[in-house]
């Protein structure tokens, strides 16, 4: 008798979890909407009273006619073009590189402790300050920026890589011993599907930087891009274009991310994310 | 299956082993027989475990040398699985390199049904039950004709229910697989219900201060005249002699046997 009333007892509970994941789903997408509209709604009220003079804040009616514009003249798919083309060739070059520097120290205590000072003074040191020496060596056009994001996005990776490899657990190199796997089955079967995980967060938040960096390395020694397009507008005193690429900049960000997010729903990846 | 276990061998001869110079080890010298279920038991920190590591060959020892032949197969306490592959991946990383592709999936058929895990095997390990896991490891232990299987407290991190399970069915696996087993414990219950033999270690470092032998049928009972006999000897040798109170305490637990004994005496009349 009284495992049947427990068992209806259950039942409810196995329901509610599927009506709450509907209603959250649902929530996930009405929610941001409503505080966009509400914060698009205020911009608007703050243009109507005038409360700043229109040059120094732009209506949102004024970036909606300066976005058909450039939309037209084809500038801002060519500016977004450029900046996605630097993005990918530094973050490229900086996960290629930067991602095997780790997995060799996180494998080397020695070079670890050697390198590891080295490696952190860099990350602190915002890649803003290497804008001289870029423009010197690299001179105008993608070269400076491409280093840039490259300096931005390296010394990150290459920490999160190390720390990762440091910190996969012991057991798994022991399994490995009793499985009788050659040192570079060990890299290939072990230590890199194990940190997997890690290094797609490690990808993301470099990405983040990299992405934030991009508008800044934009604005000196290039002649297009999305930073460039604010540096152009300001100069123009257009604030109304500026806005409008600060909001391309910002959406494209995050679609960007989401990317990103996706890998982590890979088999072979989500386990790390679900334990 | 072939019976490869007797080429299997594994010794110890006089064997010692230290960290840093602090001795875990001293001259131990045990033959463990092909086939056979030894248990390690002892208090924590006797080095049980430094043993399974010499065993393993994961260390070498300071002195001597540990002689091991045949394939040996570790079963860790639990995490032991590669949590980025499915069970059919974790398992087959057991079998034989040199098998073709359609005996190599024969094979691990054959382990999924012995480990009671049909319609798991593309499941990850995260997505299992504790007591499903360690089923896992146990097959993989067992893929590829392991002639030793080192187990380190492999059911400590289960619940008590599963526990159970988990040894009756580690017997039925050995009925149909005979395999020299090496098997660490802190639960001299276990160790008793399960091994043909018992080493006990104490004191540090450590020596076996007992090589029980226990020879009864699967399956046994804890209230087993045979059992309740070698735990018994067991808690005597690993009491301390010199403080009264560890007496007392090893006494009580004693008794609290030989009541457990009665009752099933008065219950059986």
């Amino acid at each position: 008798m009284r495992a049947a009333i427990h068992e209806k007892k259950v039942l409810p509970v196995q329901i509610k979890p599927l009506q709450t994941r509907k209603t959250v789903k649902y929530h996930n997408f009405i929610l941001p909407v409503i505080v966009v509209f509400c914060l698009l709604f205020i911009w608007y009220i703050l243009c109507v009273f005038h409360v700043f003079p229109a040059y120094a804040l732009p209506s949102p009616g004024a970036v909606l006619k300066s976005l058909r514009e450039e939309l037209v003249a084809g500038r801002l798919v060519n500016d977004a073009i450029a900046s996605l083309w630097r993005i990918a060739v530094g973050f490229v070059l900086a996960a290629g590189l930067g991602i095997p520097v780790g997995l060799w120290l996180g494998h080397h205590g020695f070079a670890r402790k050697a390198f590891v000072p080295l490696l952190n003074f860099f990350r602190f040191l915002s890649p803003l300050a290497w804008i001289p020496f870029a423009i010197l060596w690299f001179h105008i056009g993608d070269k400076p920026a491409i280093f840039l994001i490259f300096m931005a996005s390296f010394f990150p990776l290459a920490l999160s890589t190390m720390s990762s490899v440091a910190n996969i657990p012991s057991i798994y190199f022991r399994v490995a011993h009793d499985y009788n796997y050659k040192s570079i089955e060990i890299i290939t079967r072990v230590t890199l599907p194990a940190i997997l995980p890690q290094i797609v967060t490690a990808l993301r938040l470099s990405y983040g930087i990299a992405w934030v960096v991009i508008v800044a390395a934009e604005m000196v020694g290039c002649q297009d891009g999305l930073g460039y397009g604010i540096w152009e507008a300001r100069n123009g005193l257009r604030l109304d274009i500026a806005v409008f690429y600060m909001i391309v900049i910002g959406a494209l960000g995050m679609a960007i991310d989401r990317l990103f997010a996706q890998l982590t729903k890979l088999p072979n990846i989500r386990w790390g994310y679900e334990r | 299956m072939k019976d490869n276990h007797y080429t299997s061998r594994l010794i110890l001869n006089k064997v010692s082993h230290s960290y840093s110079g602090s001795p875990v080890l001293k001259n131990l010298s045990v033959v463990f027989n092909p086939g056979e279920f030894v248990a390690l038991v002892g208090p924590s920190g006797c080095g049980k475990t430094t043993l399974l590591n010499l065993l393993s060959g994961y260390i070498m020892p300071v002195s001597r040398k540990v002689v091991r032949e045949g394939i040996i197969r570790t079963i860790y306490q639990h995490d032991g699985l590669f949590p980025w592959l499915i069970v059919s991946e974790n398992i087959s990383m057991g079998l034989r390199p040199a098998l073709t592709l359609s005996q190599r999936q024969q094979q691990l058929d054959e382990l999924i049904v012995l480990i009671q895990l049909k319609g798991f095997e593309k499941h990850y390990p995260h997505q299992l039950s504790g007591g499903m896991r360690q089923r896992v490891e146990l097959a993989r232990a067992l893929a590829g004709d392991s002639d030793i299987l080192l187990m380190d407290e492999p059911f400590s991190s289960l619940d008590y229910q599963t526990r159970i399970l988990m040894r009756r069915e580690l017997v039925c696996l050995l009925e149909k697989r005979r395999k020299t087993v090496v098997f660490v414990t802190h639960d001299i219950e276990e160790a008793v219900l399960l091994a043909d033999r018992i080493l006990v270690l104490k004191d540090r470092p450590a020596y076996i201060c007992l090589d029980l032998l226990i020879n009864a049928p699967h399956p046994r009972a804890l209230t087993d005249v045979t059992m309740i006999e070698a735990v018994k000897r067991i808690l005597n040798e690993l009491q301390p002699p010199d403080t009264g109170n560890h007496l007392n305490a090893a006494e009580l637990q004693q008794s609290e046997f030989q009541q457990q004994f009665d009752v099933v005496m008065q219950l059986r009349v």
